[in-house]
Parts: structure tokens; sequence; C-alpha cells
């Protein structure tokens, strides 16, 4: 599956067949991603925006990940921790903009 | 204490975080008094401020413990040897002495002298998170604060309070008597903070003392490092402007490796490379264990780091005693180190 991610306006194509969180799946593409935590969803670091077309199509937020994002900023409704997104076939075609707080 | 007080002791630790803490077992099993300083106001490091209340799994021999849990346990496993805490303090430099030993200063005045440095530094020091706010950097020390160092300076202040943990909860609390006026900035109406925190915080706010915003900070307002006022958007994309002299971020704290850089160690990626035998950095006497070091092989996790501070406290005893011969004992029958530990019959 392929998914797109947005770091500074620049835009990032990844070819995966991982079902691993999308944080991780990033990190060995080489994209950027703080994820000071190493993903145990304590640090917000991995904050990312969720395309609108996709923010549905995601599993939806634990009361865990959405207590974490209070130590993020600039949240909206689209915002998610990366590692808290396990990949899946139907997330083929995903697209996520890196929060700024989240770039290392 | 005064700034210039020297304490000379056996072995300094930087680092209280769970392996810095087991390392003043084993160094103790073989006679070596400890100091140990944490930048912050607890023990227990990551376990016990990113996840006190989580359970780890792969300690052996406890089959769950929270992470407060594991660090309350390892001070009472530690307690026999009386370890000496400097915490709120910052180790800001490292220097070798001409007689061999080791000197560090923290950024509290501390000057301690010891002839062998454990580094248990994990991912570095934790630091408060900074908002990045266009601009902020202009306010800080004036008007944008990241911790409370003394509360008069917040008196009769207009300040906001941003974030909806125990620290923001907790100075609300503390400063809103002070303050000429306060408000609390949070994204959501919900609060991961001690529920009597949050009780007491509403009833501040339906008495009228304290104002509560459930929006986020935008923008800041002033001039000349001097704050007038914080933009606020709350979810509705509604934006408004909150006067204020003060701002207080609370947004939780992340980890930077800060003045381990500058000690003079070989660093590789952030990390220092030893070697699996001492664990010994590229300065004979100074010993990295945890999270902060690096060899082939490396995990990051807890027991690793208590291996490594039972190899490393076997060559920290030939620098500290080095007229003495090095014992193997174990703990169930050997009557000396159960004196050490205060349970000989
Ligand atoms: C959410 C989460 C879950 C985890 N789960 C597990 C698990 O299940 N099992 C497991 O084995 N591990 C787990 N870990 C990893 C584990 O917590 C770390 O391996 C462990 O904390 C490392 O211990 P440490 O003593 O090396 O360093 P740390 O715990 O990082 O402590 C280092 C301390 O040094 C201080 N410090 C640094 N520099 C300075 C300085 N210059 N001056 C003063 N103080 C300084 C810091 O403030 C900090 O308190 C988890 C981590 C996280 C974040
Ligand atoms: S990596 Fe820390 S919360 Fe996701």
């Amino acid at each position: 599956m392929k998914i797109f991610v947005e770091v500074e306006g620049k835009q990032h194509e990844i070819e995966t067949t991982s079902e691993l969180p999308l944080m991780e799946v990033m990190r060995d593409a080489g994209i950027p991603v703080l994820a000071s935590c190493g993903g145990s969803c304590a640090c917000a670091t991995c904050h990312v925006y969720v395309d609108p077309a996709w923010v549905d199509r995601v599993p939806p937020k634990s009361p865990d990940e959405e207590a974490t994002l209070d130590g993020a900023f600039g949240i909206e409704y689209n915002s998610r921790l990366s590692c808290q997104i396990a990949m899946a076939p139907e997330l083929d075609g995903l697209k996520v903009i890196l929060a700024p707080d989240a770039i290392g | 204490m005064s700034e210039n007080h020297m304490i000379e002791t056996d072995v300094v630790i930087v680092g209280a975080g769970p392996c810095g803490l087991f390392a003043v077992f084993e160094l103790g099993l073989n006679d070596m008094k400890c100091h140990v300083v944490d930048i912050l106001d607890k023990v227990g490091g990551q376990c016990a401020e990113l996840y006190p209340e989580k359970p780890i799994y792969d300690i052996p021999a406890l089959p769950v413990v929270s992470g407060q849990e594991l660090t309350d346990r390892l001070m009472q496993q530690i307690e026999p040897f009386k370890p000496v805490f400097h915490l709120n303090q910052m180790v800001e430099s490292l220097t070798k002495l001409d007689d061999g030993r080791w000197k560090m200063m923290t950024d509290a005045g501390t000057n301690l002298v010891a002839k062998v440095v454990v580094i248990a530094a994990g991912g570095g020091s934790f630091v408060p998170k900074k908002p990045p706010i266009k601009g902020i950097d202009a306010y800080e020390g004036a008007s944008v604060f990241y911790s409370v160092r003394r509360m008069e300076t917040f008196r009769d202040r207009t300040i906001v309070i941003a974030g909806g943990g125990d620290s923001a909860l907790d100075w609300t609390l503390n400063l809103a008597p002070l303050a000429k006026k306060l408000t609390l900035v949070h994204r959501r109406d919900e609060f991961r903070a001690a529920p009597h925190s949050v009780a007491a915080m509403r009833e501040l706010v339906a008495a009228g003392k304290v104002d509560l915003r459930i929006a986020q900070i935008a923008g800041l307002e002033g001039e000349g490092g001097q704050l007038s006022g914080i933009q606020l958007k709350d979810d509705k994309g509604e934006t408004s402007v909150v006067q204020c002299d003060a701002l207080l971020p609370f947004y939780g704290l992340t980890m930077k490796l800060g003045p381990v850089a500058q000690f003079g160690l070989n660093l590789h990626e952030n990390l220092i490379p030893v070697d699996t035998e001492k664990f010994e950095t590229s300065e004979p006497g100074v010993f990295a264990i945890g999270d902060i070091n690096s060899y082939p092989g490396k995990l990051k996790l807890i027991l690793s780091g208590f291996h490594e501070a039972a190899l490393m406290a076997q060559q920290a005893f030939r620098i500290v005693h080095p007229d003495r011969k090095l014992r193997f004992q174990y703990t169930t029958s050997s009557s000396d180190l159960q004196q050490k530990l205060g349970v000989a019959a």
C-alpha cells in the first residue's frame, strides 16, 4: 500500500506492506518524526493531521490517546498520534501532515 | 546550600531514573557511597515522570508493576545505603581534577567531587515543552515562565496558565490567591490530573476566582519582552484575546540530551559508547549505564540497565578502593553483605 506524508510543505510517498503503527512506518522511511517515547502514547511528539477525507476511516482514538494529545500543540479535529494508528490494507492511500511539534 | 560548599564522595550518579537508582544498590554492596543528582523534583526518571500509572510486564520476577511502584520499590531496596539526593538540579559540567577525581557543578551551585562518575542520564534531562508559537522566545524570563521558582514573582499579576495536567492545576490552585486575575486555558473540558485538584479548580471557577477557557493559544501580543495579551482559538475556530502580563505554559516535559553533550565524552548519535565489560566511557572512571549508553546489541530496557549497573560497580570498586581485593559474594549467604543491607541475624 501507499501512504502520503507531508513534512514542512514537502510531499513524501511511502510504499509499505507493514502493519506496524504509522509512526514506525514513517520513521523507517526516513521521515523525521520525533516520537521521543518510542510509540508508547506518552509524549505526543508523533502528532499528525489526518487528511479530512481519511478522518473517519482510521481507527478511532482511545481515551489514553486523547489525554496524551493534551501535550501537543495546534490540535485540530483531525489531530492524531501516529504511533496509535496501526497500518492496515484498508488504509492504502492514507494522507497525513506531520505536525510542526512532531518534527525532530 | 552555600555556593562554594564542596561535597566529596565516592561516586556521583547523574540521573535518578531506575538505572541510576539500582546503581546505588550495586555500588553500596561494594562499599561505595553515592550522591545522586536529577533535574526532576522526584526520583524515578521516565518511569515516574512519563508513565507512573502504566504497567511494566518485563521486570524479572515482578509479573506486573507500575512505573511509580517500581520506583518506590527501588527506593526501598537502596535505603540501607543512604544515598544523598540532589533533586531539582542539573549537572552542568564535568571536569577532571589533578588528583584524578572528577568535579561536577550543578545549576543550583552544588559542587560535587567524586572518584567515580556514573552517567545514568537516560534520554537526557527532562525539560518543559516549549509551545511552537512565533516570537515566544522574546518573552521568556519576563512574561513567559515554564516553572515557578518563586511564587512572589506572580503577586498581583494577570496570569494565564495553559495546560490540563497536574502542573497546570497545581499552579492554578497555588497562584490564584496571589494573582490579580488568573485564567486557565485548556483545549478540552477534561483534565488528566489528580481528581481532588480538578475538583478544587472547578470550585474556584464556580466562585468566580479563576476563569476557565476551553481553547488553544494561537498567538501572543505585546512588545519589548512584555506580554499584554494572548490570542485564543476555540474549537469552533472563534478567536479572542485575553489580557495578561504573565503566561505559564505547562504542556509536560520532554527529554533533551542537555549538558551531558558538553562533558567531553565521546558521543555517537547522542548516546555514549561504552564497552560491555565495565560500561566505561572514553574517560576512565566515568561510566554510562541505562538508556544513555550504546554498544552492539544494546536494548533500551530497564533490565539491561540493571545488569550494566552490576558490572560497572566491579570496575568502580577497583578505582574507589584500589588497595582492596574484590570479592564475589551472594546476598543470600554472605553475612558481610547482609550486614551492609541491615538484615544480618
Ligand atoms: C511510556 C514508556 C513505557 C516504557 N515501558 C517499558 C517497559 O515495559 N519495560 C522496560 O524495560 N522499559 C520500558 N520503558 C523504557 C524505560 O523507562 C527506560 O529504559 C528507563 O527509564 C531508562 O532508565 P534510565 O535510568 O537509564 O534513564 P531515565 O529513566 O531516562 O532517567 C534519566 C534521568 O536523568 C536525568 N538527567 C539527565 N541528564 C541530567 C543532568 N545533566 N543533570 C541532572 N539530571 C539529569 C533526567 O532528568 C532523568 O530523570 C518505557 C518507556 C516509556 C516512555
Ligand atoms: S511516539 Fe510518543 S506518543 Fe507517539
